[in-house]
């Protein structure tokens, strides 16, 4: 082990890490809205991915320029899968029956997704797709860097939007209490639309980095969803500041035990770190103390 | 009342014993070995569909759909049309087992052919040694399922651990001037790539490559990244990857050329040999350069092979490197058994597993085929081959009249 390896591992954990925490950005807020857990976040990132490879193959659209037509269409596939499974998924069961709606969401679009592009592997390409960037001895990946960039604005614009916004004071007032929201005037449903829409909106640029860097298919969705449900537990379910902290931290602490110790200690120092913080605070780094009563 | 005992004891043991009976001819229905005039033969297989090994499965569909529709053109098996049952198992190797209990118990299938991985094949074959049925696969060749002692498997390719061997002959046969004097080793965690490489660590060794980078990672890993940084940062000159798909190499090759790193001799165990998918995941002038050891390739001279690629590329379109090697083994475990079925007579499962494991040597669109006694295909040779612009090109062994000379050192990323 050397410095510049262990430097490495820094830098691809905090970029790496800023994608995922904007892929579970999208599931925390849509289970802080609507207590959905969203097990079809990791297709939908999958499907990002391809919608941006379809731009890309068949039009010679460019990845980045791509995302104006990609991030627009997964907020309207969103807002559709709302409307069409969850907004009629009420009562005290509504959470535990989204886990099952929206893994037969997951698997009717995997099932789409084999059938159009088949299960072989696929990249998506572009000039600077594989160019870098030197400081020191450290390379900086361009897709990488444009990434976390991407990351940090589609993040700050989420913030911006729940915190200096009117709609961002009534999706606040809707995670705290819906009923409350509700008798104030606040139209719950239409914002749990929005909400859904926008956390799907974010798997097309968590997509698009995602294919850009990884080979994939359908089936990669697995991978994802299994990592994405244990950053915002960490983080605290529905917390979007938990989200990002925890997605950075955690590809961050497994990439410098991979590096450190052994990349076969990597995976299982997520879950580590996930029973030492849920020993201490069951409810996550920044969830609620409290189970909000739907 | 004594005697009403003694009935019932002798109702119980008759009832007993027939309903014993009933159940093994049941479990056995292929052991009959006859089925009626005009009835189908009823294959049934476990593919990876779905999961970390769904573009080998579908390779190995194709394989066997394209058999199993030459054998039903040139009239069936023993005149029996072939229907192959096929489930998927999503890579997993708990489903595998499940799928092929069903396939034998619920759809009383009469063969079975192999899933892929070596990963998926050992629990297959150990379900199917209970029911006496013979697993003839064709991607199980990792040494832990020939170590299981099963008696029903049987592996129609390379045994895998000695596939890197040509490669490390070629490599420590350079002269000292230009032989690379570093190695990594970074493999995956699967039966199938793990044993290659620490086949080849000692020899690689005695010629005096310091090993500088040796680590396993777990198959799950999504981010290969900072395991590829990390070889990158300990600059070897070789580096020896254990992989079983393309995603993985794909990562390693994007990494090391975003960290200016680009080794004299790549090679990786798995993904470079799957044709056309490789080619589309990297690009063809990224590949240039890249090695993958294996036992055949789509520019084989063997007739049968020729025969299979041509049909191949009619059915399915491309060129003859762009042939996934996944393909031709399921192909082959299609031949061997057909050989196997007229040889016996039959489609006793039996009868079956004790041809194949008499000595006959077979043929296949990979080359002759002959088991030992664990079920090793004993015949086979293992080379290397290269990414050579488009094509994909048999290197070793240096002296075989197919090798052509080794692209050395491989060309920069890109070139």
């Amino acid at each position: 082990m050397n410095a510049t390896a262990l430097l490495s591992a820094a830098k691809d954990g905090i970029l790496t890490g800023s994608v995922y925490a904007l892929m579970a950005t999208g599931l925390t807020l849509i289970f802080g809205v609507m207590d959905i857990i969203n097990i079809a976040q990791g297709i939908l990132v999958i499907l990002g991915a391809y919608l941006s490879y379809a731009l890309q193959v068949h039009w010679h659209i460019d990845l980045f320029v791509g995302l104006l037509i990609t991030i627009p269409t997964m907020f309207l596939v969103g807002v559709v899968i709302e409307r069409l499974f969850f907004r009629r998924l009420t009562g005290p069961e509504r959470t535990g029956m989204s886990i099952l709606v929206t893994y037969a969401v997951s698997l009717l679009i995997e099932g789409a997704l084999n059938m159009i592009f088949s299960v072989n592997d696929v990249q998506l390409q572009g000039s600077y797709v594989n160019k870098s960037f030197a400081i020191g001895s450290v390379h900086f990946g361009f897709i990488y860097v444009a990434g976390f960039v991407l990351a940090v604005v589609l993040l700050s614009a989420l913030y911006f939007m729940l915190y200096r916004t009117r709609f961002g004071v009534s999706v606040r007032a809707s995670v705290a209490d819906q009923t409350s929201a509700a008798l104030v005037g606040i139209d719950v449903k239409r914002v749990s639309t929005i909400v859904f829409g926008i956390g799907v909106a974010v798997t097309a640029a968590g997509g698009m980095i995602y294919g850009a860097t990884n080979a994939f298919n359908a089936s990669t969705s697995y991978d994802l969803i299994s990592r994405l449900l244990t950053i915002i537990v960490l983080g605290g379910m529905g917390s979007l500041g938990g989200a990002l902290l925890a997605g950075v931290g955690m590809v961050f602490v497994g990439d410098m035990v991979g590096v450190i110790w052994s990349p076969v200690w990597s995976s299982m120092s997520y879950f580590v770190v996930l029973a030492v913080v849920l020993l201490v605070r069951p409810q996550g780094l920044f969830g609620k103390q409290s189970a909000r009563v739907a | 009342m004594k005697l009403s005992r003694k009935y019932f004891r002798t109702f119980g043991v008759a009832s007993v014993a027939g309903a014993l009976s009933l159940t093994m001819v049941t479990a056995s229905g292929a052991s009959s070995g006859g089925l009626a005039a005009g009835a189908p033969v009823k294959i049934g297989i476990s593919l990876s569909l779905s999961g970390d090994f769904s573009a080998d499965g579908l390779a190995f569909q194709q394989g066997y759909k394209l058999w199993a529709a030459d054998v039903n053109k040139a009239g069936g098996l023993l005149g029996h049309k072939v229907v192959l049952d096929i489930v998927s198992d999503a890579s997993s190797p708990t489903q595998v087992v499940t799928n092929y209990q069903k396939l034998v118990s619920s759809d009383k299938v009469n063969l079975t052919f192999g899933p892929f991985s070596s990963l998926l094949s050992l629990p297959a074959g150990k379900t199917l040694s209970r029911y006496g049925y013979a697993l003839v696969e064709g991607a199980g060749g990792g040494p832990s399922v020939f170590q299981a002692g099963l008696h029903n498997i049987f592996d129609v390719s390379l045994p895998v651990a000695n596939n890197l061997m040509p490669f490390a002959t070629w490599i420590t046969s350079l002269p000292k001037s230009v032989r690379p004097t570093s190695v990594a080793y970074v493999t995956s965690n699967d039966p199938f790539t793990q044993p290659q490489l620490t086949t080849i660590e000692g020899t690689l060794s005695k010629a005096g490559i310091k090993q500088v980078y040796n680590k396993v990672f777990p198959a799950e890993v999504t981010d290969f990244t900072p395991i590829a940084d990390a070889v990158a940062a300990a600059k070897p000159q070789v580096v020896v990857l254990g992989s079983t798909d393309v995603p993985t190499v794909s990562a390693f090759m994007q990494a090391f050329e975003q960290s200016g790193f680009s080794p004299k001799v790549f090679i990786a165990t798995g993904g470079p040999d799957q044709g056309s998918t490789f080619i589309k995941a990297v690009g063809a002038s990224n590949a240039n350069g890249i090695m993958v050891p294996n036992a055949w390739y789509g520019g084989s001279a063997n007739p049968l092979s020729k025969k299979m690629v041509a049909e191949y590329i009619k059915q399915y379109g491309g060129t003859a490197a762009g042939v996934s090697s996944d393909v031709v083994e399921a192909y082959s475990v299609g031949e061997v058994v057909a050989q196997a079925v007229k040889a016996t007579g039959g489609f006793d499962n039996k009868k079956i597993i004790a041809y194949l494991h008499s000595g006959a040597v077979l043929s296949s669109a990979q080359g002759p085929v002959k088991f030992n006694s664990v079920g090793e295909n004993v015949t086979p040779t293992a080379f290397t081959f290269q990414w050579q612009g488009s094509k994909f090109v048999q290197v070793n062994p240096v002296h075989d009249p197919n090798s052509v000379k080794v692209l050395f050192p491989k060309p920069a990323w890109g070139k």
